[in-house]
């Protein structure tokens, strides 16, 4: 039973992180990335290292996703003056 | 250097480390095994100091100078970040306006945002004793803050985030890592050596000498850090306006 779970947020981790490298728009990318972060906090649970899935929740779920972006929209709004 | 010789290097040097690590993976232990030498070691180490959550004996107490380069590497990051996104001298602040906000949204984040404060806390708090910790506890009470920019504005934000306090805070708590490791060497034992305070009950939230303290500490200095960090990132976003062109 431990090992279907494995297996299966195994396969999503690397579903998740192909489509982060083969989405291109850096929006996109963020929310994908958020998505991986959860999947990723699902198999170190699954392993039994809770206290990395919770690093993981809240540095790969929520944190990276934010700054990249605030990042994208401070160079779309400096873009936005430019044109 | 030409191309070719240079990819023959890389080529030369990839096949090698191919190499190494294949040759490491086949005397690694079988995954989920029933043996776990180092498992096992760690965990009678932080019984032995009456420390429930082996992970926080492991980072406070038996690699607590390991979690000091990390607690420094991190530091170090933000101060760099704080210095790259202040306000240049051609920039000028704009205030931003005020935003409408969906009432859900504003319902939900203002609902969410107590429960995930003290949810954070609660995990700093009980580091020694349940998974997470410092870092993990630091890092969702810091971004639960961030609620209160999606359920009102910029501005109810910065009220509640006087960014010159989380600047002292981060550095006191960085200091009090330091100087904990600094009252056992005063104590004559060995810098961060958790051998000062009594190791108290097991599973007692006062249990593991000086790994709540150190875990505290952490818990201190990555929500400062993390505060500042997103801080400056949100005032390039929302605030910082450059003036050169228009």
């Amino acid at each position: 039973m431990a090992d279907a779970v494995i297996v299966v947020a195994l396969l999503l981790v690397a579903g998740c992180a192909t489509v982060a490298v083969l989405v291109r728009d850096p929006v996109r990318q963020a929310l994908v990335l958020a998505v991986l972060g959860v999947v990723l906090a699902v198999l170190f649970t699954a392993v039994q290292a809770p206290d990395v899935a919770l690093s993981q929740l809240a540095v790969g779920g929520a944190l990276t996703p934010l700054l990249l972006l605030l990042s994208v929209r401070k160079v779309k709004r400096r873009k936005g003056r430019d044109e | 250097m030409n191309p070719r010789t240079r990819l023959c290097l890389v080529a030369v040097g990839g096949a090698g480390l191919a190499a190494l690590l294949v040759a490491a993976c086949l005397r690694l232990p079988d995954f989920g095994g029933d043996s776990h030498p180092y498992g096992e070691r760690a965990v009678r180490a932080s019984l032995a100091r009456q420390t429930a959550n082996t992970i926080a004996s492991v980072n406070f107490d038996q690699r607590a100078f390991d979690t000091m380069g990390e607690m420094t590497i991190l530091f170090a990051a933000v101060v760099g970040c704080v210095v790259l996104l202040r306000q240049t001298r051609d920039e000028h602040r704009d205030r931003p306006e005020p935003a409408d906000v969906a009432p859900p949204v504003r319902r939900y984040s203002l609902i969410v945002l107590p429960v995930a404060l003290v949810v954070g806390l609660y995990v700093i708090a009980h580091g020694q004793l349940s998974p997470g910790g410092g870092f993990q506890g630091g890092v969702v009470a810091a971004t639960a803050l961030h609620l209160l920019y999606l359920g009102a504005d910029y501005r109810a934000l910065e009220r509640v985030r006087p960014v010159g306090l989380y600047e002292v805070g981060d550095a006191v708590a960085a200091s009090a890592y330091l100087v904990t490791g600094l009252a056992g060497l005063i104590g004559g034992t060995a810098f961060l050596a958790n051998t000062l305070l009594p190791y108290g009950t097991f599973n007692a939230l006062s249990s593991g000498g000086t790994v709540p303290l150190l875990n505290a500490a952490v818990g201190m200095e990555v929500a400062c850090a993390v505060v500042l960090l997103l801080a400056r990132f949100l005032d390039q976003a929302v605030e910082i306006e450059e003036e050169s062109g228009k």
